[in-house]
């Protein structure tokens, strides 16, 4: 995705935010195919969906038959036969929807592969960002958490970078995959450091069975390094708090910054909605029209 | 008398006769003969080839028994003999693993009535290639095994690897080890790296391989066993064999076509046809192999050709099992390395006939010597082909389809009948 076309998402966002939702998908059915269990970016996505009056179906999909790549195009195609034009996908496999693409004449929105991309998320956090600030280019922010396996990181990196933002990506050496600098993220270990002088700060879940891995010793060991603290958050008093949600309260956020005036994560949860509205209604557009 | 050819006019390149020179080769009853009046002889006409040893690929799956949806005996020597390959060593990681010597038996005895090319068959070291119990080691080599090795289940217990060696050097067999570290190399898709990074992978380090290398050497040190390293992909595992080499240990290592033309930088995508293991490495680590062919560090190239059906394949690079084909593509891919003036002509056949088949015991073998086999390659090392999207193996999972190579095998001879000739 290029800048220009982040942009124009942006700002599809932020016209939707002022005017009433066109009912661009109205008579159009968009499916939901989520091999991980996911409350907020489906209802999310739904929300958004239904706001321009798409024909929902809601059928579960959490079943180890959507697990493999073959059975996920199969999947598709029977649907696309059936009149579908739109597949939200969210597998937990990195690149799996890259061998679909060229299968289908669907759209194919990605809400999450693996340890890959989450674009949506990023354009959430980004609009949300932008919103706070006035304008991304020349903003330095602070991913902290599990970069290794962080899909809203890598997306986070490229969107941020992609319109200027100097992204740092911070924390524990086991959880940070060598060489991930060469998507133009600088790389910390060290949250303080990484702090100082951030215009906004991006806090990852930690998944609870890191310690089982041993990629974390323990959780209040990683909080003591890698929380974000009010102590912490005291130094940088114009810093944005984001968090990609769902939270772990006391392992990598304390309630109080949750919670805190330089929170903005209920903010990002409403512009979630408005994001993939405009996300679904520029691909309409586009399959319409053309790009 | 029995049946007479002559191979007319081409230039021979014999490293085990220290031979590079333009002559006639001499083919009576399956074996390289002395000159002989050419009356009555069947002549080859062999002008602008080099006529070097049949090559000896060391590292081969076919698939059978198990999984003949994928390769056969059948297939997989056919494509061999395209490749201008005169014999293979097949790995024992068959469904079920060749542990025992009625399978063993069973398959020769196949591939003796469906083989186009030579086919030697190495065992497992292990029952059911399960790291627990050895196999019957010595019965396996007098049957005609031609090595042993748990290839694709490496052996993580070091004890059982020590006892292993001690039993393969009684018996005179080559072990060869696939040298990984099952649990640093956990779950990977690639090489670990920027690449893995950026695509949300997961990595296997190059420690996964260098770990086992190390050991390998230890234990090769303890018993006075050989010791083959397969495939090898890392700059430091190339570095610990030179070392080990120079203390005179019994130590060799292959390495493979994919390891050093690709890095993990250029695989496109999630394309699984650009995955196998060990995976593709830094561009480091194929300069240190290049490095390593070039110097006599490493002893042979092979291909691990590994097919695998386009459905596995298309689940992509974190789904898809590991392995490419290479059998085809194998000799252009190594010409380019003569072209690029990085190894020279001799080289060439010593790391993929000489050597192999001095490696594996095979005395008649990786020469152009009177008496040997009358396995033989004409290589045309000019002729510019793309490489196609249709194999003569039955699979098709390479790397290097649509790439313009150049140099092939014009014609391929086993036991003095031509398998193949373009
Ligand atoms: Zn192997």
């Amino acid at each position: 995705m290029s800048s220009s076309e982040i942009e124009t998402i942006l700002d599809a966002a932020a016209s939707f935010k002022k005017s009433k939702a066109p009912k661009d998908l109205a008579g159009r059915f968009l499916a939901f195919l989520f091999s991980e269990p996911s409350t907020r970016t489906r209802t999310s996505f739904e929300v958004a969906a239904r706001n321009l009056s798409a024909e929902v179906l809601g059928f579960s999909t959490a079943s180890s038959s959507l697990l493999k790549g073959e059975s996920l195009l199969d999947t598709i195609k029977n649907l696309e036969a059936m009149g579908v034009e739109y597949f939200v996908v969210r597998n937990e496999v990195s690149g799996v929807l890259e061998p679909l693409a060229g299968q289908t004449s669907a759209s194919l929105i990605n809400a999450g592969d693996g340890a890959h991309e989450h674009p949506t998320q990023a354009l959430l956090d980004i609009f949300t960002l932008r919103e706070k600030k006035g304008a991304i280019k020349g903003l330095k922010v602070v991913i902290v958490g599990d970069i290794a396996h962080s899909r809203v990181a890598r997306s986070n990196i490229h969107g941020l970078t992609k319109l200027g933002a100097k992204v740092t990506v911070c924390g524990p050496r086991a959880l940070v995959p060598s060489g991930i600098e060469k998507l133009g993220a600088s790389v910390s270990h060290d949250l303080d450091n990484a702090l100082q002088g951030a215009d906004a700060v991006n806090v990852l879940r930690l998944q609870l069975e890191r310690q089982e891995q041993n990629l974390v010793t323990s959780l209040p060991d990683y909080y003591q390094s890698f929380g974000l603290t009010p102590e912490r958050l005291a130094k940088v008093p114009d810093c944005v708090v984001l968090h990609p949600g769902p939270m772990n309260r006391g392992v990598e956020i304390s309630s109080e910054v949750a919670d805190g005036p330089q929170s903005a994560i209920l903010e990002q949860v409403a512009n979630g909605v408005l994001v993939r509205m405009a996300v679904l209604s520029l691909i309409q557009q586009w399959r319409t029209h053309g790009r | 008398m029995g049946a007479r050819l002559i191979i007319k006019g081409g230039l021979v390149v014999d490293p085990s006769q220290k031979l590079e020179s333009a002559r006639d080769l001499f083919i009576e009853d399956g074996r390289i003969s002395k000159k002989f009046s050419p009356e009555g002889a069947e002549v080859f006409d062999a002008k602008g080839c080099w006529v070097v040893p049949g090559l000896v690929d060391m590292h081969v799956h076919l698939r059978e028994p198990g999984r003949e949806g994928e390769e056969t005996i059948a297939t997989g020597t056919a494509a061999a003999a395209a490749g201008g390959v005169t014999c293979v060593l097949a790995m024992p990681n068959t469904e079920p693993p060749v542990d025992n010597t009625a399978l063993l038996g069973f398959l020769q005895a196949k591939a003796r009535t469906e083989a186009t090319v030579g086919v030697v068959f190495a065992a497992a070291a292990t029952l059911g290639q399960k790291g627990e119990q050895l196999t019957e080691i010595r019965r396996l080599k007098d049957l005609g095994a031609g090595a042993i090795s748990d290839d694709g289940r490496p052996i993580m217990d070091s004890e059982l690897m020590r006892r292993a060696l001690e039993h393969c050097r009684d018996a005179g067999l080559l072990l060869i080890d696939h040298a990984e570290d099952l649990n640093l190399s956990s779950g990977f898709a690639m090489n670990e790296g920027a690449a893995s990074a950026a695509k949300g992978l997961r990595g296997a380090p190059w420690p996964a391989e260098t770990v086992h290398v190390l050991r390998d050497i230890a234990l090769c040190e303890l018993t006075g066993a050989p010791v083959h390293i397969a495939h090898i992909s890392c700059s430091q595992s190339v570095e610990a064999i030179r070392q080990a080499k120079r203390q005179g240990l019994p130590i060799s290592a292959e390495a493979a076509p994919h390891h050093f033309t690709l890095i993990d930088a250029d695989i496109p995508g999630y394309d699984a046809n650009y995955k196998m293991n060990p995976p593709l490495r830094a561009k480091s680590d194929r300069e240190a192999i290049l490095e390593g062919l070039s110097d006599g560090t490493i002893d042979a190239i092979a291909t691990d050709h590994a097919p695998h059906g386009l459905g596995k394949k298309a689940l992509g690079l974190a789904l898809a099992p590991c392995g490419v084909i290479g059998l085809e593509t194998s000799l252009a891919l190594s010409l380019q390395l003569v072209a690029k003036k990085i190894i020279s002509r001799k080289r060439l056949v010593e790391l993929m006939s000489c050597a192999p088949a001095r490696l594996l015991g095979l005395k008649s073998k990786g020469s152009l010597k009177p008496g040997s086999d009358a396995d033989v390659t004409l290589i045309d090392a000019n002729a510019g082909w793309t490489v196609p999207t249709k194999f003569i193996s039955k699979s098709s999972n390479s790397p290097f389809v649509g790439m313009k190579l150049k140099g092939r095998a014009k014609a391929t001879i086993v036991a003095g009948r031509v398998v193949h000739a373009l």
